[in-house]
């Protein structure tokens, strides 16, 4: 993937990002049940965290994913 | 008239000091009053029990310089028990104690030295605790707290500590978190067979391994991630997290091959950067589907740029009951030092074959499954939830596994 489409791709994000916060509204607390429900949990899920492990050893990138970005080997 | 008067202001009077006598109560301050209702004994919150099977499989093992098997196996399990309770201004603690124990077993490792092999594929064990202590205040959602971590497996040793930070805006819809983590690692220098000082092909050879010497290899990172409520069926949350390593961050037992036919072991830069952002979107999109996504685009100085993108789509059965099938993509530029296997410049200064480094890109495809009954998973009340989930990895360079996972969560 060339860099300028790299860029393109990240420009995209931010954009979509920022129109997103700028059209968010008030949410009250109870209108957050399914904001708060299970499954729609910001983080990876605890189930998840083997798997984000053995990915990190087995691709170059690591990181902002919730797994760890160093610390222990388990790298055979 | 005038008694009727008296009589009505008598009366009155006496309803004022009758309510005089009822000691009136102090005015808590929000804090104080909390510290009434809560309790201060350390109570447990909640025991997960996370436990998983990793298989892989492939013909491009780094230790013999890009070829040969990479079967793996791993079983690896962890237990975090989560305590708390209140201090006398009513702010929780929060106490996280996490053991990990993983049991591995490496074909790879075998041919390091090929006159040690101790078994078909040789295994170690890797045991990483942890404890994180965090303080709220339960009224604004601000958090802080440290952790400490240790990781010892049989040529590594890990110390690890970190810091962490929340912020919520007043209406609870924003929240800032940031965290940040060092990791002082020491690593066992084991060379390929070949490599030692004093080996010659064919002729008794004893290596004393209390000469090997180690080497460092620390780690420095921040996370700083912030969410938002977009609207009551969407949510959001982006994630930067610089990182920086120095030491020893190549793998010395791993050969490489070079077009002269000589043989070195894996040589890499001692610094390292990274710089990963990514963004999380969650949207209920009706009482029976929600959809996660993530995405990441990753960079480093070693010239290794990634995108990574998943998608789950949780469809809920019932209420208590949900199917998760999910599919992650990855696409990784390798970083300029990698050559496949005797293919290596021989002026080249940083060399590798690990194929993990490599131009590649991978599938992940599998399904969770999700348990979390009112009445307990299987009538049993303690076992709030249950999460089983399966997932197969495909990579471009021939590398096959499997993984299942288990998360078991007792309150």
């Amino acid at each position: 993937m060339n860099k300028k489409y790299q860029l393109y791709v990240l420009l995209a994000l931010v954009a979509f990002s920022c129109s997103g916060l700028a059209s968010c509204v008030s949410v009250k607390p109870y209108q957050k049940n399914r904001l708060n429900d299970a499954e729609m949990e910001l983080r990876a899920r605890t189930a998840q965290k083997f798997e984000q492990s053995f990915q990190l050893y087995r691709e170059g990138g690591s990181g902002a994913n919730g797994g760890k970005s160093g610390g222990g080997c388990g790298c055979n | 008239m005038k008694k009727l008067y008296l009589n009505v202001a008598l009366f009155y009077m006496g309803i004022l000091a009758s309510h005089a006598q009822i000691v009136s109560p102090v005015p808590a301050k929000a804090d104080t009053a909390n510290a009434a209702y809560h309790s201060k004994k350390l109570t447990v919150d909640e025991v997960n029990f996370v436990s998983a099977y990793y298989h892989q499989d492939g013909n491009h093992s780094a230790v013999t310089g890009g070829i040969g098997t990479e079967l793996l196996t791993d079983f690896a399990n962890t237990i975090d028990v989560q305590l708390s309770n209140y201090n006398k201004r009513g702010r929780k603690n929060t106490f996280l104690f996490e053991l990990g124990i993983d049991h591995y077993s490496s074909a790879s490792s075998d041919k390091i030295d090929p006159s040690t092999i101790s078994s078909a594929s040789k295994s170690d064990n890797r045991i990483y605790p942890s404890l994180n202590w965090t303080r709220t205040n339960e009224q604004t959602g601000n958090a802080y707290g440290f952790t400490g971590s240790y990781s010892h497996e049989y040529d590594y040793q890990s110390f690890g500590a970190a810091f962490n930070l929340t912020r919520l805006s007043k209406n609870k819809n924003t929240q800032f978190d940031m965290r940040l983590q060092a990791f002082l690692d020491k690593w066992k220098v084991i060379l390929p067979v070949e490599l030692r000082p004093g080996y010659a092909p064919g002729k008794n050879y004893e290596h004393d391994h209390s000469a090997d010497g180690s080497a460092p290899r620390n780690s420095f990172s921040a996370s700083f991630s912030l969410s938002q409520v977009i609207n009551p069926r969407l949510q959001v949350l982006i994630i930067v997290e610089p990182a920086y390593q120095h030491g020893l961050l190549s793998t010395r037992y791993q050969r490489d091959y070079f077009t002269d036919g000589s043989l070195r072991a894996e040589n890499l830069p001692g610094k390292r950067y990274k710089l990963p952002v990514a963004a999380r979107f969650n949207y209920f999109l009706d009482d029976h589907f929600i959809i996660r996504t993530y995405y990441r685009y990753y960079m480093d100085n070693w010239g290794i740029r990634a995108h990574t993108a998943e998608v789950e789509v949780p469809v809920k059965l019932t209420s208590f009951v949900s199917v998760s099938p999910f599919y992650r993509y990855n696409s990784q530029q390798g970083t300029r030092y990698f050559a496949p296997y005797g293919q290596h410049n021989p002026n080249a200064a940083y060399y590798t074959s690990d194929c993990d480094l490599a131009d590649l890109h991978s599938s992940f495809v599998g399904a969770g499954l999700r348990l979390s009954p009112p009445k307990g998973v299987f009538g049993w009340q303690r076992l709030n939830m249950l999460e089983l989930r399966y997932g197969h990895y495909m990579r471009s360079t021939n590398l096959t596994s499997n993984v299942i996972t288990l998360n078991m969560r007792f309150k």
